[in-house]
């Protein structure tokens, strides 16, 4: 008879030991038997869009708010389908996400990074979100992206435009659509040379904040790379609502050029002190004093009125894209909310159909699997014509838009001209480029 | 020189809207004793009262012109204005391009009332009551107000221009001897130091040289003896708030072509208002309208690139600083009064 020598320290020893060797190879070879945060076991999967509903970005949140109830619509086999029909990949059917009618909760990011937090950490661990998308400003992006990160769920990144987002402070956990302030740069410097010439000299008002300085260095670098000086960069408080101080001394600095790295209402009130102040009638170096505003918007051009007139910038994207998916989208937002949708609009709808998609084509929720069918991913068909979603930062590349505000609109909505849309092989860089080096993207968290 | 001389414009500019809101805050505070936290939305619904003046004489009825499409492809409406159609297409559009000029007659009632309904309907509740209590109430006042212009008008900022005449900056260091182009500066802002100066005066010459402001001068010394000799010194003090409101409205409608209304605006003056009233001296008419101006020209001479190179980030702080100077060396502000907010 062999002896047995069972003691209860033994027993658990020999259990935990054996219950993990049998469950490494599951980690491998079987991700649904993996338990991940927020793994939605019902009929439902529940999506958290985390925009400002108050605040002064609380326009473009409420625009982003439509787009994405017309995204879950469309998701459920609501409405006219939108981009579903001209998107490449053809996952999208209308029965939700892998067979789960979506729903979503809201919160109020309030375009402060705490309040951000706060309230997509309250839809992560309350609600049961397993996406958070959303947001209109690089503070509050990198704020959030931080935390998904740490929750182990995925953000798909509504409207930022900071090199950070996909430069140091990128994520593993994270996934940009919106282009960034190098690839405004790149797309803008060609256009400016055309414009105004290769001798210039530029006087520069930058929003004092991550997003402001991203945006400044990047557009001085690809200014200066066409011959343009730049005779000053002045930083201004984000807080500030009269930049009259700060217009004054740009009259007798020997600037040709004010390049306005002001976002929001800020951009709307520095640009109207410049035409206040005659900037735009003065000749300085025997040329005509130009304004230049390198990211635009549809919700700002129509605060800044007459102002924004000849004034050239870029955008992600606008409604009058000639291609299918983005006709498909306006006819879609257009008819159910009664004016053409903004670029946060797009990109939040945007993002939301590629998250469901990623979903279908992984088979899984799981945020790694998930993010592994994002990386590398070319799709068309949802605007900007083929796109890439960059494995090694997951930043998407897609044509980008410079405009123009229109001289003589002809409608409230017809407030810029598109005046070249920038092939993304102009605009792309290496994912080591010194303007988004440091940081790094990690490896994907699954959470719980 | 002329760098110094531009600021020194800007600041007196930027002064006027600081002494006009502190003005009304210092007529409120020396009168009743209250402590105005939702003065800022005042100033606010004053440059909505001109957002909503240019809207009710934009109102507009629709045309289909089928050779044009809107961004859905279907025949364009085109919106004309019912002054256009009344008056004719020039002079409809001249009085919707004066809308600026005419909202500070379209403002005056609607800021008096609004001044008459809040100091009846809230504020007369509070005059017993702690100053923290009045500073809590006000401010939530202040939300309210806030959050119902959100509602109808959106957070975005609305451009409100200046008529054409008025657009555009006058070269005005000719004047001065120094060459073209050196020293220009935009009419509208010209104009609004022009209308501050004048609103000060009147204010001031109504409280000097009336019996009305004589008994209100000395109510705001010593309330309870006015109140024996058989004067309703309430009913004075209702229409003096109204008085405040309509100097904090007024302020806000000329305000409108500097930059585009937005319903946050009057928090961003609340706060700067205050120091300039502390600095000013609590319950000083003069003080806060020096104060006003002197804090004016001194950040606007904060702003500027030599000294900012020497002390980054003077600009933002420079009010607070020497508000902080000011209160180390002289307790009661600049021209405060002996017993103000001392018991």
């Amino acid at each position: 008879m062999s002896k047995t020598d069972l003691t209860r320290r033994g027993v658990l020893k020999t259990g935990t030991i054996a219950g993990a060797g049998l469950a490494v190879p599951t980690i491998f070879t079987a991700q649904s038997a993996r338990a991940f945060t927020n793994e939605p076991t019902g009929d439902t999967v529940t999506l958290g869009f985390n925009v400002p509903q108050t605040g002064p970005y609380a326009d473009e949140g409420a625009d982003e708010l439509r787009a994405f109830e017309l995204a879950v619509e469309h998701l459920n086999g609501g409405g006219d389908g939108g981009m579903m029909s001209t998107f490449s990949s053809k996952t999208l059917d209308g029965t939700g996400i892998m067979g789960k009618k979506v729903e979503y909760v809201t919160g109020d990011t309030q375009t402060k990074s705490d309040a951000a937090r706060a309230s997509a950490k309250s839809m992560i661990e309350k609600d049961g979100a397993i996406m958070i998308s959303g947001g209109s400003s690089s503070g509050v992006a990198v704020a959030v992206q931080g935390l998904c990160q740490e929750a182990g769920v995925i953000f798909m990144a509504g409207l930022t435009h900071s090199n950070d987002t996909t430069g140091k402070d990128k994520k593993a956990n994270g996934f940009r659509h919106f282009f960034n302030a190098y690839m405004s740069a790149a797309a803008l410097a060609p256009v400016l040379k055309n414009l105004y010439g290769d001798d210039r000299a530029a006087y520069h008002l930058t929003a004092d904040y991550t997003w402001g300085w991203t945006q400044q260095e990047s557009i001085q670098a690809a200014t200066e790379a066409i011959g343009w000086q730049t005779i000053n960069n002045v930083l201004t408080p984000l807080a500030a609502t009269d930049f009259s101080s700060y217009i004054a001394p740009v009259l007798n600095s020997g600037a040709d050029v004010l390049v306005l790295n002001h976002y929001g209402g800020n951009m709307v009130n520095s640009l109207t002190n410049a035409v206040e102040f005659g900037l735009r009638d003065k000749s300085v170096n025997n040329k005509n004093f130009e304004i230049v505003v390198p990211l635009y918007s549809e919700l700002m051009a129509r605060g800044a009125g007459n102002n924004i007139a000849g004034i050239p910038g870029s955008q992600n994207w606008d409604w009058k894209l000639p291609d299918e998916g983005t006709k498909a989208f306006v006819k879609s937002f257009g008819e159910k909310y009664g004016f053409p949708p903004s670029q946060a609009a797009h990109t939040c709808y945007a993002q939301t159909l590629l998250y469901a998609d990623a979903v279908n084509r992984a088979q899984s929720f799981d945020p790694c699997a998930v993010g592994e069918a994002l990386e590398g991913f070319e799709f068309d068909g949802l605007g900007n014509g083929p796109t890439l979603y960059r494995a090694e930062d997951h930043q998407c590349f897609k044509d980008v838009v410079v405009v123009r505000g229109k001289e003589n609109p002809e409608n409230e909505f017809d407030l810029v001209e598109i005046v070249e849309v920038t092939p993304r092989a102009q605009v792309e860089y290496e994912p080591d480029h010194p303007m988004f080096a440091g940081g790094a993207l990690g490896s994907c968290n699954p959470g719980a | 020189m002329d760098a110094i001389l531009l600021q020194l414009l800007n600041g007196l500019d930027k002064g006027s809207a600081y002494a006009l809101i502190a003005l009304g805050l210092t007529l409120i505070f020396g009168t009743l004793g209250v402590v105005n936290f939702a003065h800022g939305a005042l100033f606010m619904i004053g440059a909505f009262c001109a957002v909503t003046l240019q809207r009710l004489l934009s109102l507009s009825y629709t045309v289909i012109d089928p050779e044009k499409k809107d961004f859905l492809g279907n025949p364009l409406e085109i919106k004309i204005p019912y002054v256009e159609k009344w008056f004719g297409e020039a002079a409809g559009q001249t009085i919707i391009d004066w809308s600026v000029p005419l909202a500070v007659l379209f403002a005056i009632p609607i800021m008096l009332f609004i001044g008459f309904a809040m100091e009846r309907g809230l504020i007369k509740h509070f005059y017993k009551r702690p100053h923290a209590d009045q500073i809590l109430v006000t401010f939530g006042l202040a939300i309210v107000l806030q959050e119902i212009v959100k509602y109808f008008f959106g957070a975005n900022p609305i451009p409100t221009p200046a008529p054409e005449a008025f657009r555009g900056s006058f070269d005005f260091g000719v004047l001065l001897g120094f060459d073209p182009n050196v020293i220009i500066y935009p009419y509208w802002r010209m104009i609004y130091f022009a209308f501050a100066m004048v609103i000060i005066g009147a204010v001031f010459a109504f409280l000097q040289f009336t019996t009305f402001g004589m008994v209100v001068r000395a109510g705001m010394a010593d309330r309870e003896t006015v109140g024996l000799l058989g004067i309703d010194i309430d009913k004075r003090f209702t229409l003096m708030f109204g008085l405040a409101a309509a100097v904090a409205g007024l302020a806000g409608v000329m305000y409108t072509p500097i930059n585009s209304p937005n319903y946050h605006m009057g928090m961003d003056f609340l706060v700067l208002s205050f120091v300039v009233v502390v600095v000013g001296g609590m319950g000083s008419l003069p003080g806060a309208v020096l104060a006003g101006f002197l804090l004016g020209i001194l950040e606007s001479f904060a702003s500027m690139n030599q000294i900012k190179s020497i002390l980054p980030g003077i600009d933002q702080i420079i009010i607070y600083l020497v508000a902080i100077i000011i209160l180390l060396t002289r307790p009661r502000g600049l021209m405060g009064r002996r017993g103000v907010m001392e018991e």
